[in-house]
């Protein structure tokens, strides 16, 4: 129960907010509700997100590179 | 609007014999402060909570998903229901802002991809997902690296205007070689660390600042791993950190297996 890293509430204090929400955006089973937005609109928040972050960091090439594995 | 109607959020499915699942998330705060409860359906439980329109509705989304601290808050107790249940057995999470306006079009969904929901359920039974990320790490001065002598063999370069230059140009070879030592790393790690994986899925690297790293990030992976070679994979990882010198490898999980649930990551499309 209180094993470092296994215990789910200390695991979620700990866990970086960008893993998360790579997960959170761009995995789970996707279904359109009665409310959701488009599939489209979750992407565009990942897009705008990403701009965002890379502007700040001007790191493009790293994920330019990553292309390669994709 | 008037008042704040209350729509329904759906963090995840289970399997419908999982009667842990209530147990699991009791306790847990679930998005927008409301506690989790189930809907079962087909055979299947489906993982929910009742949140506000005013908050959750189609226009508050679309403004809210933009700021990050709300984001950050929402994903992280959609997360933690999910972690929660997952402590208990398999879950299948659902993509963020999966929402419905009544327990009705949960049900609807159970029934109309049963099937769906099951393979998923079959896929990651078992089975935990893992996060890997390298580093490119940065070249250490190529004066000090034995592996980098500015001074060949043949004894030290010539004046001092000379030596600086071939010590610039060593620098800047270095730290391109380094590079590609970085990228060549990453692809072997990504490789290895695949044949103790069932599946695995890449995601684009983070920026640094984010990532909260000095160094770029060059890889960035998703492994769905059984429980039994749990071990093994966190062994392997940390062997494969230790051989290479160029990257970095942090490890992360056990995670709900985010990234093996979706569209086009099911079974038969890996």
């Amino acid at each position: 129960m209180t094993v470092p890293g296994y215990d789910p509430v200390v695991q979620g204090e700990r866990i970086a907010l960008v893993d998360l929400l790579d997960r959170v955006l761009a995995g789970g089973v996707v279904i359109v509700g009665d409310i959701t937005l488009s599939i489209a609109e979750v992407d565009l928040v990942r897009v705008s997100l990403r701009a965002l972050v890379t502007s700040i960091s001007g790191l493009m090439e790293a994920m330019d590179d990553s292309q390669e594995y994709g | 609007m008037t008042a704040d109607g209350s729509l329904v959020w759906m963090y995840g499915v289970t399997r419908g014999d999982f009667e842990a699942v209530a147990d699991g998330v009791a306790g847990v705060g679930g998005v927008g402060g409301s506690p989790p409860r189930t809907i079962t359906a087909a055979g299947l439980t489906a993982i929910v909570g009742d949140v506000g329109d005013r908050e959750y509705g189609e226009a508050a989304l679309r403004r809210n998903l933009e700021d990050l601290d709300w984001l950050a808050r929402t994903a992280r107790a959609h997360h933690a229901v999910l972690e929660a249940v997952a402590g208990r057995g398999s879950v299948v999470p659902m993509r963020l802002t999966t929402l419905f306006a009544s327990d009705a079009g949960v049900t609807g969904t159970l029934q109309e991809r049963a099937d769906d929901f099951r393979r998923a359920l079959s896929l990651i039974s078992a089975r935990s997902e893992w996060g890997v990320k390298a580093y490119a790490v940065k070249p250490s001065d190529p004066v000090a690296d034995p592996g980098h002598q500015v001074a060949g063999p043949e004894g030290p370069a010539a004046g001092p205007g000379a030596a600086y230059l071939q010590r610039r140009r060593a620098q800047l070879t270095a730290s391109k070689d380094a590079r590609s030592e970085a990228l060549a790393s990453a692809r072997t790690v990504y490789a290895e660390l695949s044949r103790f994986a069932v599946t695995s899925r890449l995601y684009p690297p983070q920026a640094s600042d984010l990532a909260g790293q000095q160094t770029p990030m060059v890889l960035n992976a998703a492994y769905l791993v059984a429980d039994e070679r749990a071990d093994e994979f966190a062994a392997a990882t940390a062997g494969l950190t230790a051989r290479h010198r160029f990257v970095e490898l942090t490890l992360t999980g056990p995670w709900p297996a985010y990234s093996f649930v979706g569209e086009g990551d099911g079974p038969g499309q890996r």
